[in-house]
């Protein structure tokens, strides 16, 4: 670990030994406390009370984990399932901040996580679209600029005035993977969405992360697709219980990670999922 | 928390930085979450508009609908009031002005409320997907509030003329009591839009909460016409000084100093402890929807 923080806990720490540091992870730890229950009630706490039953549990998703990442790199992020990689992507985009450590983030960021775009059913593509765009940062002229573009990509022009509750399953991944990389973002996170759509629209986006790729942003790539991790990435991390377990070319950790799940080189493990 | 270049990034020496850093006493950092909170204001009059589309209240019947809703809910508490309170000189047309107009009021906070509520499981997969101030949901739902809140007014204006409430400078009063009026119902919006997190059936529990504080409030009586023996408990109630200031307002009356400072205070103490709760719990929201 490299401690290069010129001005730390001040705010901007724009110091010139991190100019192309993208994302600065330090000694990070996530805890947090969840329930049991899909929807808790009053009505479930009050019944509760008497029976001392304990739904609340402490989860610990992340423990020390350190990494950086220049700008430029397509970085994979490779671990089972609740090793804590959507968790340590939360962190990092800012929407779960960390218990301990320190995140630094240079750069715009846009994020498609697991349930991407279209939070409100009852409301338009297009409203999803702006809304979403507003929430992210943008301005109104910004994402005029853009909307054309995104709806062109996820070829749905002709349904964006309609409630996003009309829409496919598929429809709705498409328009969420065309808003995230049509924001122009210095720093891309996704995290399991490249299963978007129907086989053409996959290659189709497929190859726009290939193009994103080659245009020197900074992504982070969650995704069990081995393959596809071995393709676009320049770098991939390997995440197991909430621990940094290696970092190092895509080619290293995906041999590694497949030798500790013993699968071996399988064509399931690698298949772009 | 971040603070976005919300500016079009003209050349990538200011791209912006990003801290995330632990929660000191369980807070984010205050001043860095306000002026995020002020750059997406957009963010909040967007999403009032689209929830007022969404509710149809942008067409004609709907804004006639937001009117007349009220208005006949009025009417039949003028009616209920006068069965009720047969002989005690409650039904001159100015007790129907001052009826419409608390209870116009009384609705923009407890629509502030209940919209408020939904406000944050509502906004589930943002939530999730995209770093953001979370203060901005409720805010949004008080601007929706308000917005269904401003038509009926034109109504009440109505009613004040041909009941002959008297027009005078003491109804420019009722600008600042509409101005604590909306911080007190923004703070206690914050609030419930957090529990309804923790407690789900919050949102159906809400209707009798809303109704049994209407009746505490004084909606259906003069502030004057409360019981002595009750006063006490009454006058506890935040809308007590507020709706009651509201009221002497609309009547061209002065607000007194006792309900407009007891108002200051309730309205204060609402944003802070709304505020401040909302934001201690903000961080576990990406986990408990």
């Amino acid at each position: 670990m490299s401690s290069l923080s010129a001005s730390d806990g001040t705010g901007a720490g724009a110091g010139a030994g991190a100019v192309d540091v993208a994302v600065k992870v330090q000694r990070v730890s996530v805890r947090y406390r969840t329930s049991y229950e899909k929807k808790p009630t009053f009505k479930t706490a009050l019944l509760r009370l008497g029976r001392r039953q304990r739904l609340v549990r402490e989860i610990e998703a992340l423990k020390g984990v350190s990494f950086e990442v220049t700008h430029g790199t397509v970085l994979g992020i490779v671990g089972a399932n609740g090793a804590g990689k959507s968790t340590l992507v939360r962190t990092v985009a800012g929407i779960l901040p960390p218990t301990e450590g320190r995140v630094e983030v240079h750069g715009r960021v846009s994020t498609l996580l697991a349930l991407g775009i279209g939070f409100n059913r009852e409301l338009s593509g297009r409203e999803n679209v702006v809304l979403g765009g507003l929430a992210a940062g943008l301005g109104r002229d910004e994402i005029e600029e853009r909307y054309q573009e995104i709806s062109e990509f996820a070829e749905l022009e002709d349904v964006m005035e309609l409630p996003m509750s009309t829409y496919s399953s598929g429809m709705y991944s498409r328009l969420g993977f065309s808003v995230a990389v049509h924001m122009d973002p210095d720093i891309l996170m996704i995290d399991e969405a490249l299963a978007t759509g129907d086989a053409r629209f996959k290659k189709k986006s497929f190859e726009k992360m290939k193009q994103l790729c080659g245009e020197a942003r900074t992504i982070l790539l969650v995704s069990h697709a081995l393959g596809s991790i071995q393709e676009l990435c320049t770098e991939a991390v390997w995440i197991h219980a909430g621990e940094l377990k290696l970092q190092d070319d895509p080619e290293t950790v995906v041999a590694a990670y497949t030798r500790f799940l013993g699968i071996g080189d399988t064509d399931t493990a690698l298949e772009d999922v | 928390m971040a603070v976005f270049g919300a500016r079009r990034r003209t050349d990538d020496f200011v791209s912006p930085v990003h801290i995330y850093e632990p929660y000191v006493v369980g807070l984010p950092p205050l001043r860095p979450y306000l002026r995020a909170l002020w750059s997406r204001r957009q963010f909040a009059f967007e999403m009032s508009r689209t929830t007022l589309r969404s509710q149809h209240f942008d067409t004609a019947f709907g804004q006639l609908w937001l009117v007349l809703n009220p208005l006949m809910l009025g009417v039949v508490y003028f009616l209920l009031v006068d069965i009720l309170g047969r002989g005690r000189g409650n039904r001159g047309a100015d007790f129907l002005a001052h009826l419409l107009g608390a209870l116009f009021a009384y609705h923009f906070v407890s629509t502030s409320l209940s919209e408020g509520a939904k406000s944050v499981t509502r906004g589930g997969r943002l939530i999730l997907n995209t770093a953001f101030p979370r203060l901005l949901l409720p805010i949004a739902s008080v601007l929706t509030a308000l917005q269904r809140f401003l038509p009926t007014l034109v109504v009440y204006a109505a009613v004040h003329v041909v009941a002959g409430v008297p027009i005078g400078f003491t109804l420019l009063w009722t600008i600042p009591i509409l101005v604590l009026l909306t911080v007190f119902a923004a703070g206690v919006a914050m609030l419930f839009a957090v529990l309804q997190v923790y407690f789900r059936d919050m949102k159906s529990f809400l209707p009798y909460l809303l109704r049994v504080w209407l009746y505490l409030s004084p909606v259906l009586y003069h502030t004057n016409q409360v019981p002595v023996r009750l006063k006490h408990v009454i006058s506890l109630n935040p809308l007590y000084p507020l709706l009651g200031a509201w009221s002497q307002a609309l009547a061209g009356q002065r607000p007194s100093l006792v309900f407009l400072v007891e108002g200051t205070a309730w309205a204060a103490a609402a944003i802070v402890v709304g505020g401040l709760f909302f934001l201690s719990r903000e961080r576990e929201f990406a986990v408990r929807l």
